[in-house]
């Protein structure tokens, strides 16, 4: 199938020889939702920007539906755009707002009636049709801005940070509405978010973005089961990284001495050999806790004091000191409330498992 | 004392000053001036009274209804003339001149000037107009004019090019204020919507704008209609301003009672102006907040 957005080996740069992004290959196919994720600086609002027409790429191509857009301007692109601000009008009101291109492009007057307000009970803001912009509340704004991109019927939907000012609440309100949208309206969605929460919850692919260029593009899942990279991993969810030498191989696991300690993990990678440093990498829900005493024959685990203890709610995050200094998150989840008996307390000795799976290994420099 | 008396206290004695000086120098002369406007002339000065016969004189006499009209026709001429050299101008420093030095350097061209005398600046029109004016010798030397001609100098033309010359700054800075204060994403929004850049324009730009052309009117409309110097310059018996007439009343005519009613007349004009000009600007709906 033909993606229905190309972005082929785009790079652009801004004066002051800033390269926001870096021959950057993405293809997105019709009907996906697919979320740029990146800290700031990483090029992820250019290539949303690139893709709508408000920049154009120093070299590579832009294709939508197969036709090269590169140098179209933004006014000729059947792609539209939900601005971070909203970037509503303030000199009209919600109505004149959401019918403002179909009106001004000169499309009938009924015509626009009846599409406007379509667009407005698919946001569910019929009854602000008349009010200005400036008397609706954040979430409202951002409805009238999501309908004022749909009335035109894109191709593609581009979000530019949508939720990122409202509250939370209301921002996990508008993750589950937009994914309802998404697959009502089952059109394209590109979304910019510097928030991997968001990405997680809402995008069938997330591009992570590191630099210019792209880290690693996949399912949520993928991403933070599989992270292609340590920059991945810390990036999606919390991640705990210990480092150590490689002892010895095996054809599906591998021997790590970490600190005098040898930790067995699964490996079926034939990219590494013995005297390898490399990071271990475990999530705090895939790892668990135990007493010192408790530990006596037990393998793949590693002494620490507990230093801090932070309650989540529905799990408690413990904050371990390995004897090298590292720190180590482990969560506990607290699934009934006798599980609280099992939490330690600040100054306890203890142990975390490294779990033979499920732990991740990066070599960090090779032996 | 207690804490809200002294507060009360406070604040009275820091408005106090400004309050005074407001008294002293604007309500009571402005309260002088409307009174002798009701005074009657009586040769050789004026006796109190209270009587329109000035007032009725003004709109009777068409001598003096004309300089009105003109005074309003000159103001209009130089209010539109100062907005189309300052839109472009402005536009053109907030949306194309990418570098911010740049644009500072252009906007301080156009505040400067407001520093130089203004006597100074009229006057550096006289010798760019004038017979033996500088017009003239680049006319005569590229061939166009075979001798100096007198037709720039001494009258309207003259008065509108110099007023217009002198009051541009006014015009620019709020356009330019106004300009910058629209958000950027507001023009991408609206090409995003499939609307071309001169539609864009149109509806998104100039609508937003018009608090700045509004105030910038205001401005060069009011100032130009109480000016005399430019008249008095570069002006010549048809450049004959209200203020002018104004001036001559409480000079050489010796007619206080009319020159008050005259500068009352005046006051009511502009103050209608600005109220105006206020008004739209609060109906503009135009809150970017």
């Amino acid at each position: 199938m033909q993606p229905i957005v190309n972005v082929s080996s785009v790079t652009k740069s801004f004066p002051g020889g800033l390269v926001a992004v870096n021959n950057v290959d993405l293809q997105v196919n019709e009907g996906e939702f697919v979320t740029l994720l990146g800290p700031s600086g990483c090029g992820k609002s250019t290539i949303l920007r690139m893709i709508a027409g408000f920049e154009s790429p120093d070299s590579g191509s832009i294709f939508l539906a197969g036709d090269d857009v590169t140098e179209l301007p933004p006014y000729r692109r059947d792609v539209n755009m939900v601005f971070q601000d909203y970037a509503l009008f303030p000199h009209m009101n919600v109505r004149q707002n959401v019918g403002y291109g179909l009106r001004v492009t000169g499309v009938a007057k009924e015509e626009v009636s009846i599409k406007v307000d379509a667009a407005l009970a698919l946001v569910e803001l019929s009854d602000k049709a008349n009010n200005q912009p400036a008397q609706l509340s954040g979430g409202q704004r951002q409805r009238v801005s999501l309908a004022r991109a749909l009335v035109r019927n894109p191709k593609v939907l581009l979000l530019d940070e949508p939720l990122s000012a409202l509250d939370a609440n209301l921002r996990d309100a508008m993750q589950v509405e937009l994914k309802h949208l998404h697959q009502k309206l089952g059109i394209t969605f590109i979304m910019v978010t510097h928030d991997q929460t968001e990405a997680l919850a809402m995008a069938d692919r997330i591009v992570l973005m590191q630099d210019g260029t792209v880290a690693q593009s996949g399912t949520p899942a993928e991403l933070y089961d599989r992270p292609a990279t340590p920059y991945v991993a810390r990036f999606i969810g919390k991640s705990n990284f210990v480092s150590g030498v490689i002892q010895a191989t095996r054809a599906d696991s591998v021997d790590v001495n970490v600190d005098g300690k040898i930790l067995k993990v699964d490996y079926s990678g034939n990219n590494i050999q013995e005297g390898d440093y490399v990071s271990l990498c475990v999530r705090p829900e895939k790892s668990s806790l135990a007493t010192k005493d408790s530990t006596k024959g037990k393998s793949n685990m590693l002494p620490g004091v507990v230093s801090e203890i932070l309650f989540h709610g529905a799990n408690v995050r413990v904050e371990v000191e390995l004897n090298d200094n590292t720190p180590f998150f482990v969560d506990i989840q607290l699934q009934s409330n006798s599980h609280y008996e099992t939490v330690p307390t600040i100054g306890e000795a203890v142990t975390v498992k490294i779990p033979t799976g499920n732990t991740l290994l990066f070599v960090t420099q090779t032996g | 004392m207690k804490l809200a008396t002294r507060n009360k206290l406070t604040s009275a004695g820091i408005l106090s000053v400004p309050v005074i000086w407001t008294l002293v120098f604007l309500f009571v002369p402005y309260a002088i001036i409307f009174t002798y406007s009701f005074y009657l002339k009586q040769f050789p000065t004026f006796v109190p009274a209270f009587q329109f016969g000035n007032y009725l004189l003004i709109f009777n006499d068409p001598q003096y209804l004309q300089v009105l009209l003109r005074t309003a026709k000159i103001a209009l001429t130089v209010a539109v003339s100062a907005l189309v050299l300052a839109y472009p101008l402005a536009y053109f420093l907030v949306f194309k001149v990418q570098s911010k030095k740049t644009r500072l350097i252009l906007y301080m061209a156009v505040i400067v000037p407001l520093w130089v005398s203004y006597l100074l600046r009229a006057y550096t029109w006289k010798t760019i107009l004038g017979s033996q004016g500088v017009l003239n010798s680049f006319l005569v030397m590229i061939g166009i004019l075979e001798e100096p001609s007198d037709i720039f100098l001494y009258n309207q033309f003259s008065m509108v090019v110099t007023l217009t010359y002198i009051f541009v700054p006014f015009m620019v800075m709020p356009i330019y204020a106004a300009l910058e204060k629209i958000p950027r994403n507001l023009v991408e929004a609206s090409k995003d919507l499939g609307v071309g850049p001169f539609r864009t324009f149109l509806s998104v730009t100039l609508p937003l704008s018009t608090p700045g052309i509004v105030a910038g009117a205001t401005f060069t409309y009011c100032l130009t209609f109480g000016d005399f110097i430019a008249s008095f310059l570069v002006g010549g018996p048809n450049g004959l301003m209200v203020a002018n007439v104004i001036t001559s009343q409480f000079g050489a005519a010796l007619n206080w009672p009319l020159g008050s009613a005259l500068a009352i007349v005046m006051l009511v004009v502009v103050l209608i102006i600005i109220s105006l000009s206020d008004r739209i600007e609060r109906s503009g709906k135009l809150d970017l907040a």
